[in-house]
């Protein structure tokens, strides 16, 4: 099975479940999240494979750029960087590894009972920008107008949740005098 | 033209599989781990593994659906980043950790 595959294809798939891995049991975050951004490479490749060359680049600037600079960014303000988490008895990481080990087992089992069931269809260039623009902005251009009032939303309430609070400044003061 | 004809030589089920163990990778890091910004990480993991299976569906059928599915799905996660990093902010704040276990007050 695995032999006919493809080395590029191979290559992609273990450097992927790997780095994956290191996100997940890496004790430093820093360490987490570039292993995470690393991922996020090796997934654009993938796009790239799949003919998605759209997504592959809005996959590089949204995640590896964005949301990963967001994250090393929360955990450089919060000085996370050292390894302060609390080691977890062996009982819990084998209770979670028996848990995510059942529900792969589970996914595998139903997608071998329900086999080969898509018709292999691709098309040239539906993954470009063309393509994708033409059907975003005719069949999906109401839910694409909701995503700009779910931006909206969330960015007030990111901009309210991280406002500091003249109230609330006062009282960790106070306790702090009196402590 | 793409630089490999994968469609030719990979099967579908393949994607699958790995999407599966990405996803359960997340599964397994969301219980495991208990620093909550590594939590986020591994939700951010979990949608990049649905992500690539929806993208692998698309192109093998044909259908650009997919594909639009796989953006806003990108945008919502961005949306679910920003605001879960001002709530772990927040949080830590309030307790001066960023340890998913003291978040037990609510339990009375």
């Amino acid at each position: 099975m695995m032999q006919n595959l493809p080395i590029p294809f191979l290559v992609l798939s273990f450097l992927t479940i790997l780095s994956a891995l290191y996100v997940v049991t890496s004790k430093n975050p820093v360490h987490s999240v570039l292993a995470l951004i690393f991922t996020f490479f090796t997934i654009s490749a993938h796009y790239v494979l799949l003919n998605a060359q759209f997504l592959a680049i809005v996959n590089l600037i949204v995640y590896a750029g964005a949301i990963m600079v967001l994250f090393l960014f929360v955990l450089m303000l919060l000085n996370l960087s050292k390894e302060t988490e609390p080691v977890k008895s062996n009982w819990w990481g084998i209770s979670a590894a028996i848990t995510a080990g059942c529900l792969l087992l589970i996914i595998t089992a139903a997608f071998q009972v329900s086999g080969e069931a898509v018709a292999k269809n691709p098309v040239e260039g539906i993954g470009l920008v063309k393509a994708l623009g033409k059907v975003l902005f005719t069949r999906f251009v109401v839910p694409f107008e909701l995503t700009g009032i779910l931006f909206l939303a969330s960015m007030v309430g990111a901009v309210l949740l991280g406002k500091r609070e003249k109230g609330n400044d006062a009282l960790i003061s106070k306790e702090e005098l009196n402590g | 033209m793409s630089i490999l004809n994968i469609f030719s030589q990979v099967e579908i089920s393949h994607y699958i599989y790995l999407s599966t163990v990405l996803f359960c990778i997340g599964l397994f890091g969301v219980l495991f781990r208990r620093n909550a910004i590594i939590l986020l990480m591994c939700i951010e993991l979990m949608l990049n593994a649905v992500n690539l299976l929806f993208t692998a569906f698309s192109s093998y059928m044909g259908d650009s659906d997919g594909q639009i599915f796989v953006f806003f799905i990108m945008v919502v996660a961005a949306a679910e980043a920003a605001v879960g990093l001002a709530i772990l902010v927040l949080v830590y704040r309030n307790t001066r950790s960023t340890d998913v276990s003291f978040l037990d007050q609510l339990k009375g």
